[in-house]
């Protein structure tokens, strides 16, 4: 039977056979990830499990990334009790400190996560890895635990919705406009249980880490996960995170979908998410004098070294408004290296900016750049929900790294194309 | 089980970021993350909850993070049950595996009101508005999930795999 890059890597883990979508299966696992806020509720569920060990030391990663540097002592409790669970189960991918990056720029890097894998994280923007060929999800902290230790859990294989993107796209507008674009389009729960599938030449020329961002996002569309096919340039990026033996893969010929999507993005604009939902996106150009009191660059959606160079090449001999904070945040220590060594901290210091270090963060409204009332931020991540990064008063706004920038600049929310 | 308690509805997309903001997240206590249960949406909402209490929304509850905290919180202040017009995919698999009753009732959920009195068969999938009068039938726990629900949830579930394993 002909089968969806959902069914076919559902398949691949399993001995029932995948008749379609609604069917329950039970599917081994590649990869089990967890943080320091999600980690400690897993382990007290593994406790009640009864369970003594996890199902592969070697499969198990735990990343302290969203409260880290730990910032009070309730955050630090919590990551104690992860890396003194870490040490006591041997597990081998055990972050935090010098070492740790935002798990979902971490693990690709690191080449933890690749083609027809299946990930199950205890944190939504699992689907990243999605970018890469794998079917990766989030979930709960208690099937998290079972996944630890059974080293399987369970799925309802999902619709497929497939998203077709034709065209070309203009200067300044990539990856993130695409998603912002089509989660705009179908809303929030335009994907709800379904999985994204993507393609189209738009999709065969972008790099692996603009699939990385749009993957990451699927989940604001209420997504299962947002599936990229496996090409040759999957394959080189995997091989250089020293992963050996992965394949290609793709759609069999004649596989079902639910929906099929069309997107044509010549002559689109930057997309804008507006508060207070990913879904009010816009193109930029429309949304009038915005003016800014922060903008963040970073995060698992755009924190990596290709957004660190988007966002440079428009800082370079510029300076942040003078009433805008700057804040970047490299997503892994690699970056952060990669970024200093090409000269990036420079530009952007010289810019006014503050380059903090890898960690979730402001995102969330953690740590490292949190608003007051009456703020406004505009930030290269993921969710704008009222009250994300602060205040219920306050308001984030979504976009690429060189929209971000170039607002920055502006004061407001701005058009780079126009800078 | 048999519920009584009245209806507090919220409306549609309501995030784990609204029912449990993330300054609360450094602890995974039932009372503490219950104490501040909806404080993203409004401060001070559970001051108005009884125990027993039943929360009623509209489409895509508990979207956006994975947070288990979500659920927990709206059992840690006395919420049993979540009536919706539908789910997020991650809060629906985390409000099972937590023991929180969460129903499916599509466009029906115009005939519950807030502050309307409720009267919910959890094991019938029934729901009875006394202040009303009309009855609401809920869509169906898929089979595997109710043979999850009978087990007691994911925790018992597992602990008798890992135990016949052994």
């Amino acid at each position: 039977m002909s089968h969806t890059v959902a069914e076919k890597i559902l398949q691949a883990h399993t001995d029932e056979e995948i008749t379609g979508a609604g069917q329950i299966v039970n599917c081994r696992v590649s990869l089990v990830l967890a943080n320091d806020i999600t980690a400690p509720l897993a382990i007290k569920s593994f406790k009640g499990m009864a369970a003594s060990k996890v199902f592969d030391k070697d499969k198990v990663a735990l990343v302290c990334d969203h409260f880290t540097p730990n910032k009070d002592i309730d955050s630090a409790e919590q990551v104690k009790g992860v890396r003194e669970f870490a040490r006591e189960m041997g597990i081998t991918h055990y972050y935090e400190g010098g070492n740790v990056g935002v798990e979902h720029a971490l693990l690709p890097e690191l080449g933890l996560v690749g083609p027809r894998d299946i990930v199950v994280g205890a944190d939504s923007h699992t689907c990243t890895y999605g970018g890469l060929g794998a079917f990766a999800t989030g979930m709960g902290s208690t099937d998290i635990a079972g996944a630890m230790a059974l080293g399987e859990t369970w799925f309802k294989v999902p619709p497929t919705i497939r998203v077709e993107y034709t065209g070309t796209l203009e200067p300044f507008v990539g990856a993130k406009d695409l998603i912002l674009h089509l989660i705009g389009r179908i809303g929030v729960s335009g994907a709800l249980y379904r999985a994204l599938e993507f393609c189209g030449p738009v999709i065969d020329g972008l790099s692996i880490e603009g699939r990385m961002t749009m993957a990451n996002m699927a989940i604001e569309a209420g997504g299962k996960v947002g599936l990229f096919p496996a090409d040759e340039k999957t394959l080189a990026y995997c091989a250089a995170a020293g992963r050996h033996g992965d394949k290609p893969l793709k759609a069999d010929p004649g596989a079902v979908y639910e929906q099929d999507i069309s997107l044509s993005v010549s002559g689109m604009p930057p997309q804008v998410a507006c508060p207070h939902l990913p879904e009010n996106v816009r193109p930029v150009d429309e949304l009038g004098d915005l003016r800014l009191d922060q903008v963040v660059i970073g995060s698992c959606t755009n924190g990596r070294i290709e957004d660190m160079r988007e966002a440079a090449a428009i800082l370079k001999g510029r300076k942040a408004d003078k009433n805008v904070r700057l804040i970047v945040l490299p997503a892994t220590p690699r970056i952060w290296r990669q970024a200093m060594d090409e000269g990036l901290f420079d530009i952007f210091m010289d810019a006014g900016a503050v380059v903090g270090p890898p960690t979730c963060g402001p995102c969330l409204g953690g740590h490292m750049g949190i608003l007051a009332g009456g703020e406004r931020c505009l930030a290269t991540t993921n969710r704008n929900f009222r009250g994300r990064m602060g205040s219920l008063q306050s308001e984030v706004y979504l976009s690429s790294p060189a929209v971000a920038a170039a607002s920055a600049v502006a004061g407001v929310i701005f058009n780079p194309a126009k800078l | 089980m048999l519920v009584n308690g009245n209806a507090h509805k919220v409306g549609a997309h309501i995030d784990t970021d609204a029912i449990i903001p993330a300054r609360f997240l450094v602890t995974t206590d039932a009372e503490v993350l219950g104490a501040n249960c909806m404080e993203g949406l409004t401060p001070g909402w559970v001051g108005r909850v009884k125990k027993n209490d039943i929360l009623v929304a509209e489409e895509n509850f508990g979207c956006g993070s994975s947070r288990e905290h979500a659920p927990i919180a709206i059992l840690g202040a006395g919420i049993p049950v979540v009536v919706a017009k539908s789910f997020a995919r991650i809060f629906y698999r985390n409000g099972f595996n937590m023991g929180l009753v969460l129903l499916e009732v599509g466009d029906d959920i115009e005939k519950l009101r807030d502050g309307d009195e409720l009267e919910v068969d959890t094991d019938a999938g029934r729901i009875r508005n006394k202040t009303t009068g009309v009855e609401i039938i809920c869509a169906k726990v898929p089979p595997f999930m109710q043979e999850l629900l009978d087990a007691g949830g994911l925790v018992p579930y597992v602990k008798k795999r890992l135990a016949d394993m052994r």
